[in-house]
């Protein structure tokens, strides 16, 4: 041996086998089940659109990188997330080349230009979406395909001509609408109470929990985007804090205020499972470029989803504001962690 | 005290005290002084030392003498000993040990801890000793209460050494007012602040010492070396080291005589079996690397541990992913993050304000960082920055009142 060449550094002198690398493919594995999920659902254009995306993804990142004369680190798994996120994000009926242009945007706009990963203020993904609808607001909102063996809305809405075909966030809004609606007749109010029920029922929201419905490609399986978040959660990668209080928020808004015959009459269940909630609050609001450090920031983050969230949905333009929300609340990120500094040990006196 | 060419025996003082934070040295052999100079240390660079060759006699100084009037010893008496004795915390820190037994009036102290936590994982020294000098230990830590006129001690084990547990407990004499307790396995478990607060239940406020609570910490092997120099009369001459590590041949806690090279410890444990990498005097998350073996055992020399290449991680930093990882492992829950943010671009203002200088850089945050950034680092930088700063203010200030 060499007696004369030892290494000398700052302590620690382990660490803990752990990489970038190691967490965002953590990510990608939990994902897994809700690709396959799609691929089942809507068919192998699901899957094309996928891989598209990541794609996409990728080789933004790595002509950039090396546009900027940086260390290319596609291999690092964080624009693979963002690209199988982006098109989580999409409806299954879009043109191939929309989730190419999204996610070109999301490495490109949300996170290269920033300086890449860990720099980016936004959630890359959610920006490239929130692109997409305001680019293409049409596709974006109505290239819906019905769920192999379901319906689009996750019920039968044969003889009622209330609604049109559309996913049930759509479905739901429309019908608590046209019951608000003092010019409704008698006529519409009741088939809209009918679908009510329907929504409802238990049937429908075992569909919603399944995926047996319409919607963007990765969102609609509650049960295979929780195991996925269950791995997380064992990993020790994203803890309950955010997506807790995020989802405890809609739950508790959407059921004061979500009903149609006044206070305490919503359905909190469904409006849990249905659009983006458990796919954003698990996914996508726990990024944790883009979301606080400290614990109490977590829980205010969380709540400030939701509450934005319910706000979209029951009074706002859109079915669905889980993106927005996120968005929103990544912008409040550093101020949250500037005023929510946990208190030090031993810290004493006014509270930090 | 003493040149070349000198005679020396067992216990003689080689090195005197300068201040009140600072303790004799004594001979730890007996011979001859062959050299009186610079030489490295383990706390890096070169320190003044004594070199001593060995005449193999082991002849003792005549002012060690067993004590047979040790229980009728006052407070004063107990602390005085401790100081010309030479005795510092044994833990790895080294501060002197007479200091932590006189506090001021105003801070009465009501409880004395007895680290047997282990501060860090290699290290086996302080659950060697708890198994095989149990009752000496505990009579040093009676002396220590006894000392600083205090009914209640508490004997801190981690619950990952049952034997050490068991021993301990069978050796507590009774109505001492001394209990053993079984801690959870968490690191830093054996640091101060942490070990106060899980068993007296009292935080030490920031910036404050565990006097501020009425404790006294000591480490289990400080206790032995107490109980050593009141009632055997031995001064500071000896203490035990683990040397330990994969490349290690057979890894093995000694007791050496203070002074002994790394090196003939490192001979008496078999040598090296694999390439050695990183030599680290202290345990792996706050230890000090080293850059030769050539370096002597000292009062606070816990342990060696020697690394191989595949013990240690060199890659690169990445940035940060916030995480928040650090946050969760911080013992001070402090962000180390964003104080690392702030010492990298110098704010030290803004660091110090958010806890810098109460990092007691255990490394946890570095550890478990996925970015493999160096937090500890910076965290070192931003603290000596941190003096720099506070020096210059002191300096203004005392040129403004002059």
């Amino acid at each position: 041996m060499s007696e004369h060449h030892f290494i000398v550094s700052s302590s620690p002198h382990v660490r803990q086998n752990t990489s970038i690398q190691r967490v965002m493919f953590g990510v990608v594995i939990a994902l897994v089940p809700a690709v396959v999920g799609s691929v089942y659902f809507y068919g192998l254009r699901a899957l094309l659109l996928i891989l598209l995306s990541c794609l996409a993804a990728l080789i933004t990142e790595g002509l950039i990188q090396r546009a900027r004369g940086v260390p290319v680190t596609i291999g690092d798994g964080s624009a693979l997330v963002t690209g199988i996120l982006l098109a989580f994000n999409v409806p299954p009926g879009v043109p191939w080349w929309m989730p190419v242009v999204g996610s070109v945007f999301a490495i490109a706009i949300g996170k290269q230009v920033f300086g890449g990963v860990g720099y980016n203020p936004l959630n890359p993904a959610l920006l490239g979406r929130a692109f997409l609808l305001a680019s293409w607001p049409v596709q974006m909102t109505t290239a819906w395909i019905p769920s192999r063996g379901g319906t689009l809305s996750g019920i039968s809405l044969e003889g009622v001509d209330v609604v049109t075909q559309a996913t049930p966030l759509a479905v739901m809004r429309k019908v608590t609408e046209i019951i608000a609606d003092p010019n409704s007749t008698t006529h519409q109010i009741v088939q809209a109470r009918e679908v009510l029920a329907e929504l409802s029922s238990s049937e429908s929201i075992a569909n919603l929990f399944t995926g047996q419905v319409g919607g963007c490609i990765g969102e609609t399986s509650a049960v295979l985007l929780l195991i996925g978040a269950s791995y997380l959660m064992f990993k020790h990668y994203i803890e309950w804090r955010i997506p807790g209080t995020y989802m405890a928020t809609v739950a508790v808004l959407t059921w004061v205020f979500g009903g149609p015959s006044g206070l305490f009459t919503g359905n909190a269940l469904f409006h849990i499972l249905a659009g983006g909630l458990i796919l954003g609050a698990f996914y996508m609001a726990t990024d944790m470029v883009t979301s606080p450090v400290s614990p109490k920031g977590m829980i205010i983050f969380g709540v400030g989803c939701g509450v934005l969230t319910s706000i979209i949905r029951l009074v706002g333009g859109y079915p669905e504001g889980v993106s927005y929300s996120i968005l929103l609340m990544n912008v409040a990120t550093p101020l949250i962690d500037r005023h929510t500094r946990p208190k030090k040990f031993g810290e004493v006196g006014k509270s930090g | 005290m003493v040149k070349v060419g000198d005679e020396v025996k067992v216990g003689s003082v080689i090195g005197e005290a300068s201040g009140f934070v600072s303790v004799p040295v004594h001979a730890s052999i007996s011979g001859k002084v062959t050299a009186v100079g610079r030489f490295p240390h383990p706390l890096g660079g070169e320190q003044q030392a004594v070199v001593i060759e060995g005449d193999g006699e082991d002849v003792w100084h005549e002012s060690v003498q067993p004590r047979a009037n040790a229980d009728s010893l006052t407070p004063k008496d107990i602390v005085d000993i401790v100081r010309d004795a030479g005795i510092v915390g044994l833990g790895g820190a080294a501060f002197p040990t007479h200091v932590k037994l006189s506090p001021p009036d105003s801070k009465p102290i009501d409880t004395v801890i007895l680290n047997g936590a282990e501060c860090e994982p290699w290290l086996t020294a302080d659950h060697r000793l708890m198994l095989e000098r149990p009752g000496e230990v505990l009579e040093g830590l009676r002396l220590i209460m006894r000392a600083l006129g205090c009914e209640r001690g508490f004997v801190g084990i981690e619950s990952n050494k049952p034997d050490a547990v068991a021993a301990m407990k069978a050796a507590v004499p009774q109505g001492a007012g001394i209990r053993v307790v079984m801690l959870q396995v968490k690191y830093p478990q054996g640091a101060e602040k942490q070990l106060i607060d899980a068993l007296a239940r009292r935080q030490v406020p920031a910036g404050g010492l565990p006097m501020d609570v009425g404790v006294v910490v000591q480490n289990v092997g400080t206790a032995l070396a107490v109980y050593e120099a009141v009632v055997k009369g031995v001064p500071l001459i000896r203490r035990v080291v683990t040397i330990t590590g994969t490349p290690v041949e057979s890894p093995t806690n000694f007791m050496p005589r203070i002074g002994t090279p790394v090196k003939s410890l490192v001979e008496q444990a078999g040598g090296f079996k694999d390439d050695v990498s990183k030599v680290v005097s202290g345990g792996p998350m706050m230890g000090m690397t080293q850059f030769t073996t050539d370096v002597p055992v000292i009062k606070g020399t816990s342990g060696m541990l020697f690394l191989g290449p595949s013990d240690i991680d060199t890659r690169p930093p990445d940035p940060c992913i916030r995480c928040g990882h650090c946050v969760h492992a911080c013992p001070m829950k402090l962000l180390p993050t964003t104080i690392e943010k702030y010492v990298m671009v110098e704010d030290i203002e803004r660091a110090v304000e958010i806890g810098l200088n109460d990092c007691i850089e255990c490394g946890s945050c570095a550890y478990v960082c996925p970015s493999h950034r160096r937090l500890v680092h910076q965290f070192k930088f931003g603290k000596y920055l941190a003096w720099e700063l506070k020096k210059k203010a002191d300096a203004a200030e005392k040129e403004k009142s002059n």
